[in-house]
């Protein structure tokens, strides 16, 4: 490693352990808050970002850390979220720990930026605060933008509380620099970045132990220059040093692989995690009373932690329902969720966003995994909370109790398993 | 069908976290988002296990009226959708009556507390519920704590809810202050809040205090 690299390493952790305003503890907090302290904690070098509605005051708290030197980091502003990520992409190659954040439009904007960060395998943390897509023009919670991003390449996490929301991103530093690929960390815009809930903010010390520094894949010297990225052809050849590279599908391979392999890294980080911390976030999805049910919710967000107030609700009217909250979303755990959905009957999907002209991604990943694995459950789609609609345990509760009831008596037409069901809409 | 219709009553009125819930109403700049986060926090620093508080998820404006939430639980708070009928209405601005039924939704036996420079008459008020009447203008106004020339209500206001929520108490308004303000104005906005708690005038106390006592 050459000496510049080396010093940008030990930089990593120069600055102090613990936000003075955040000391570790108990802190009640918005998830915006939350983000940006768990950015802080994981000791990020730049951040660059532009800001939009609802994602704003998360870098607000980061700008305000690093003006007020507690953070030694360069803050960099941007005249668009194309550019925050290309800066992101050029400091992550330099060898320092980046993080940006965005959402909807932004992050439709950044699209193309995605795919370098991804396909240059940079370890860069991203948070996604989810808003709907315009038109028409919405600033309020659903999932349609991170889920427009599904094939960018980037490990995408959701989390369902403020808490969840400083864990991934701790964690998501640990499984980027791991496997050499870009983490969104989404969580739901205004349900959780504008609401304040309270957290355990760790020991800033326990994550310098947990997070060691990030050390780029392939360090570059101002000595020997390069070209990062050069045209790459279909098949493998020499390079101008006579090394034989990847061809574009050799490239493509590998990173793939890794997505797929980010799997068991994602798990045994986070059990790491809670050896360390005491909390498990429950590595790629976490179950609510499954074991003994037929009927599974399937959700991912803020949404998964209202419905263990919904299973409960059902569980007393004597329905054998438990609740699967998808954390990982890509890499999708579809063989995993197809042993913890074995013998389940029926399966409801809950999905704030919509493969327009299909059904629910969630929906989609979930039927194709039960069919790899042989599994005939009945799954419904359920489409809810566009644009911001509130969305009310007991609307949840009395769709799965009706839908139940349906199945049982063979009352599930075609209509129902062919399309998608919507929630509280009043068309 | 009849038995849906039970089933669907069961859900709607399921409370396992029993959430005390508030709403309050201002006008944009007011500052009703700031207190609505300070009680979440002083809630906390009292006991409650769930806090949560968000403003009304909307386009804000200054002098437009805004609304936002608090919740209370004793146990960690699962359902973050918005609140529809609440414990506690917080009205900052008198001149919201005229436009907002901002008593829609509130439990019989729930409680308005009104900010109000002159005496009116509360017809919109039903007889069930509870009200605390303050002219929290005024007391910011003689106290000296007036920001860019107007008097500010949002923090003093916290000092009547204590009477509604009697686990909450001044030392932890106090702290919760400490995380929003300087020192200096924490002693300024303390001393307005301590006033306010003494000079609210509370009106009737139905049942909500006792069952919130006892429970």
């Amino acid at each position: 490693m050459t000496v510049l690299n080396q010093q940008r390493v030990n930089n990593t952790h120069n600055h102090l352990s613990n936000p003075k305003t955040y000391p570790p503890g108990q802190h009640v907090v918005t998830g915006n808050q939350s983000a940006a302290i768990g950015a802080f904690l994981s000791g990020v070098q730049v951040v660059a970002a532009y800001p939009i509605t609802p994602q704003s005051p998360v870098v607000e708290e980061l700008a305000k850390f690093i003006e007020e030197g507690e953070l030694p980091a360069e803050f960099v502003p941007v005249e668009s979220e194309h550019s925050a990520m290309g800066v992101c992409i050029g400091a992550s190659i330099a060898g320092a720990r980046v993080f940006t954040a965005t959402c909807a439009n932004g992050l439709a904007y950044m699209c193309e930026q995605l795919h370098w960060a991804s396909g240059s395998r940079l370890p860069i943390v991203m948070a996604c605060v989810n808003r709907a897509m315009a038109a028409p023009w919405s600033v309020l919670n659903d999932q349609q933008d991170s889920m427009s991003q599904r094939d960018a390449g980037w490990i995408q996490l959701f989390c369902k509380d403020n808490q969840e929301i400083i864990d991934t991103v701790i964690q998501a530093y640990r499984i980027a620099e791991k496997v050499y690929l870009p983490v969104m960390v989404c969580y739901d815009g205004y349900i959780l970045s504008h609401t304040v809930m309270p957290i355990e903010v760790p020991d800033g010390n326990k994550v310098k132990k947990f997070l060691p520094p990030y050390i780029p894949h392939t360090p570059i010297d101002i000595s020997k220059p390069v070209n990062i990225n050069p045209v790459t052809l279909a098949d493998p050849r020499l390079n101008a040093d006579g090394v034989l590279c990847h061809g574009y599908m050799e490239h493509k391979y590998l990173h793939h692989q890794s997505l797929r392999n980010s799997l068991k890294i994602i798990e045994e980080i986070d059990i790491e995690y809670k050896d360390i911390f005491g909390r498990s976030l429950g590595g790629l999805f976490s179950e609510y009373k499954t074991d003994d049910a037929d009927v599974v919710i399937i959700c991912a967000g803020s949404l998964s932690k209202m419905c263990t107030l919904v299973i409960d609700m059902l569980r007393e009217q004597n329905v054998p329902i438990g609740l699967v909250s998808l954390r990982a979303y890509r890499p999708f755990p579809n063989q995993k969720l197809s042993v913890a959905l074995k013998n389940k009957k029926l399966i409801l999907t809950i999905d704030k966003s919509l493969s327009y002209g299909y059904q629910g991604p969630i929906c989609i990943d979930i039927k194709s995994s039960l069919f790899e694995s042989g599994i005939s459950s009945t799954v419904i789609s359920f489409v809810a909370g566009l644009g911001g609609r509130d969305i009310k345990p007991y609307e949840i509760a009395e769709k799965a109790y009706d839908y139940w009831n349906k199945f049982n008596k063979k009352e599930l037409t075609n209509e129902i398993i062919y399309e998608s069901q919507w929630i509280n809409c009043k068309y | 069908m009849d038995h849906y219709k039970e089933v669907s009553n069961f859900f709607r009125n399921y409370k396992k976290d029993n959430i005390t819930q508030i709403r309050w109403h201002g006008r944009g700049g007011q500052g009703a988002i700031t207190s609505a986060k300070i009680l979440a926090v002083a809630g906390f620093l009292a006991g409650y296990k769930g806090v949560t508080s968000a403003p009304f998820f909307g386009a804000e404006r200054r002098g437009a009226p805004v609304i936002a939430t608090t919740k209370l639980s004793k146990c960690t708070i699962c359902d973050f959708s918005q609140i529809v009928s609440p414990d506690v209405v917080v009205v900052l601005d008198n001149t919201l009556l005229k436009t907002i039924n901002v008593t829609q939704g509130l439990k019989p036996n729930g409680w308005v507390v009104l900010n109000t420079p002159q005496h009116f008459k509360y017809d919109f008020l039903q007889n069930s519920f509870n009200f605390i009447r303050v002219n929290a203008t005024q007391i910011a106004e003689e106290s000296g704590l007036i920001s860019a020339g107007i008097p500010l209500v949002n923090t003093p206001i916290l000092g009547t809810l204590l009477h509604v929520l009697p686990t909450i108490d001044l030392s932890h308004i106090h702290k919760a202050l400490e995380q929003f303000f300087s020192p200096k104005a924490v002693l300024k906005n303390f001393d307005v809040i301590s006033r306010v708690y003494k000079e609210c005038s509370v009106e009737k106390i139905g049942n909500f205090l006792q069952e919130l006592q006892e429970s």
